[in-house]
């Protein structure tokens, strides 16, 4: 298979195996190796059979019309919200993701960010660091148990986010597109109303037009001052600006963050604050779950080229 | 900072829980009112009448007053535990506090004048309570310990002459417990280190941050099975991780297997817990053989007392990179911490802050309100503390 062309806009982050996997069995086309990056898809355009995305490098129409022999986008990544799939479909190209061997990691993280922002691990850390516990003790912090923990989509994540807080004896409510009748939990049909009975509010669902700047100013406002904002979905989720004016005015308790808007920017504002957790959109970033991922990208790829059923199709 | 300040700054943060000082300006106005109306709500819970303002109490009922104050039996703390700042009015109403932080006196020569008939002391986890204290206190008959360990009272000296003692019981059992699966994950996914990573600007000027470590899958030890530890191996278990344990006695009521040494415990796991107390049998417990059967794929997590893992060694192997990190909340000489930890990135350090919530402070105080309450009645105490 390694005359097969496949396309990678970004190298998959810190971890090599994926990239040395996809060497032993095809020849990867590496755009960031080149200078002239519009002239290197023209040359290339019509060997890309396949194309390797990730959370933040996907594949948009115009991308995809300018391959006419692209037959599968295969994406290290659970969300598949920076590829067309409407094109996708239109033209008959298979798009898989990476579900499943992400969600214990991803919900791992969605607690550790809330323990971390109520309990004020890092800023304690930092306390300890500089020699300021040399001069008096730390503050009260804020109890994590029984708190009343809101979701926001109850999917794979969503779920065992649920399982992890119950452990903590924390209330489960949520927000979905339909009612889970079967799962004991309290629902809620409306966003705000959620935010508004809940102390730790965690965005778990997928990015959709419809969940775009699901997080907006009234939400916020109805989470209010002792209340904490966990996102581990997409950047995108959260009308960034108000989430900032919200935190630096008091109106919001706290944020534990591992997306943002325009990734890898964090805005400034919020690295003074004492109330925040901010990671570098690490939720999947272990070494045994990104060589999970790449198992799948290439289990996939693997599948499609020897015409078998896909592994993870979206599409 | 002058203990005056650090109390204040203590109950500001305690009774504004958004009290920072850079919205100082914003919340004015409501502190403002917060603080009228704890005025006077402290007024009314100080006098027993039920009047609204002092300046209202006429002599009689002053004097009625006073006598209820003469009535009610003596407490002494020689130090104010913080959660006993933090919810006094609830001490003061049942027991008349001896305050020997507040008097220009030496402590000796204080406990001579004012407490040779006291029977109660109520004492800090840092106020040792030795021979040397209670020879000072002739007719002391019981300690109660604001804190879980009692590894800083005398208990051999305290049977010796009479004295019971009372700790606090599992009055905080759910926010330590919260601490030490926090750290552990903090550790294991490097969450301070990379929150450090994003607020230096480093994640869009260097790149990704290094992948960490899965949690799930992980084998967890737990060292000390009591209350704490408990509520620790409930938390993990539902993020996939295999838990065993080591205790004192094996729990059989409960499914987890069960190690007879730490050591055996160690070289069984990925991650130890050290969740039990502190005993002339638990000093120095995690020591070289420990850290070494634990191995350089190994994290460690303590939420009991410093002394329990031979510093100097956890350092040394951290150093050289036989074990993969550690979460500490507690330490040998706090609040000194060894400087090789300063500047490492798998460690994440924590101010022996696992008890330092609101709701524990409340329940802490209940706890020792109640053993008190017990004492003085001739009742059996409700967390007598053994060991």
């Amino acid at each position: 298979m390694d005359s097969i062309d496949v396309f990678m806009q970004v190298p998959t982050s810190i971890s090599a195996y994926l990239e040395q996997e996809l060497d032993k069995r095809f020849n990867v086309l590496k755009l960031w190796t080149v200078p002239n990056k519009t002239q290197f898809i023209k040359d290339n355009s019509s060997s890309i059979r396949a194309i390797v995305g990730h959370g933040g490098a996907g594949a948009d129409a115009e991308l995809i019309d300018s391959l006419p022999n692209l037959e599968i986008i295969s994406s290290f990544s659970v969300g598949t919200d920076k590829i067309d799939l409407k094109k996708c479909k239109e033209k008959g190209i298979r798009v898989t993701n990476t579900p499943d061997v992400l969600t214990d990691d991803v919900a791992d993280i969605a607690i550790g960010l809330a323990l971390a922002v109520m309990r004020r691990l890092c800023e304690s850390d930092r306390y300890v660091r500089s020699g300021q516990w040399k001069k008096g003790n730390y503050k009260l912090t804020t109890k994590f148990t029984g708190k009343t923990v809101g979701i926001i989509g109850l999917g794979r994540i969503g779920k065992a986010v649920a399982k992890r807080a119950e452990a903590f004896s924390c209330p489960i409510a949520y927000f979905s597109r339909t009612e889970k009748p079967e799962l004991k939990y309290k629902y809620y049909p409306t966003v705000v109303e959620l935010a508004s009975n809940c102390d730790v509010l965690v965005v778990a669902c997928p990015l959709t037009e419809e969940t775009r700047h699901i997080i907006n100013r009234e939400v916020i406002d109805a989470l209010g001052p002792k209340g904490v904002l966990i996102n581990i979905g997409r950047g995108h989720h959260v009308d960034e600006p108000e989430l900032v004016s919200a935190l630096l005015e008091g109106r919001l308790g706290g944020a534990g963050l591992d997306v943002y808007q325009n990734e890898p920017e964090v805005p400034e504002q919020l690295f003074g604050l004492e109330n925040m957790v901010l990671l570098p959109h690490a939720g999947s970033g272990t070494t045994e779950t990104r060589n999970a991922m790449a198992d799948l990208v290439i289990g996939n790829l693997e599948a499609h080229f020897l015409n078998k059923p896909l592994l993870t199709p979206v599409v | 900072m002058e203990l005056i300040e650090r109390i204040l700054m203590e109950w500001k943060s305690l009774f504004y829980p958004h009290f920072r000082p850079h919205h100082k300006n914003l919340e004015e106005p409501e502190r403002k009112k917060k603080k009228e109306k704890r005025k006077k709500t402290r007024l009314c819970s100080s006098n027993n009448l039920g009047t609204k303002s002092k300046t209202n109490l006429g002599s009689h009922s002053e004097s009625l007053m006073a006598q209820q104050l003469q009535n009610l039996p003596d407490v002494l703390i020689i130090k104010p535990p913080p959660a006993f700042i933090s919810f006094e009015s609830d001490f003061t109403q049942k027991f008349k506090i001896l305050r020997a932080w507040k008097s220009p006196l030496p402590l000796d020569q204080f406990l001579t004048k004012h407490a040779q008939s006291v029977q109660a002391l109520l004492c800090r986890a840092v106020t040792p309570v030795n021979a040397d204290l209670l020879q000072l206190l002739p007719a002391l008959k019981l300690v109660v310990t604001v804190s879980t360990g009692a590894n800083h009272v005398d208990k051999a000296e305290c049977r010796r002459r009479g004295i019971a003692v009372a700790n606090a019981g599992n009055a905080y059992s759910e926010d330590v417990a919260d601490i030490a699966v926090g750290l552990f994950i903090d550790v294991n996914r490097r969450i301070s280190a990379a929150d450090w990573y994003v607020r230096r600007g480093l994640w869009s000027s260097k790149g990704d941050y290094p992948l960490s470590s899965k949690i799930g899958g992980k084998r967890v030890g737990i060292v000390g099975l009591g209350s704490i530890g408990y509520e620790v191996a409930k938390r993990l278990e539902a993020f996939g991780c295999k838990i065993s344990y080591n205790s004192r006695s094996e729990r059989p009521s409960l499914s987890y297997p069960f190690y007879s040494n730490v050591c055996e415990l160690a070289a069984n796991n990925d991650a130890l817990i050290i969740c039990c107390a502190l005993t002339d049998q638990t000093r120095h417990m995690i020591n070289k053989e420990v850290l070494s059967a634990l191995g350089k794929d190994g994290v460690i997590v303590n939420i009991g007392r410093g002394a329990i893992i031979d510093e100097k060694e956890l350092v040394k192997c951290l150093v050289n990179g036989e074990i993969r990190g550690a979460g500490l909340d507690v330490f040998e000489n706090e609040p000194h911490i060894p400087k090789d930890l300063v500047a490492m990135d798998n460690v994440v350090l924590s101010p022996h802050k696992s008890v330092y919530t609101l709701e524990s402070f409340k329940r802490g105080s209940e706890v020792m309100i109640a053993n008190l309450e017990a004492f003085f009645s001739n009742k059996p105490l409700i967390t007598p503390a053994y060991g």
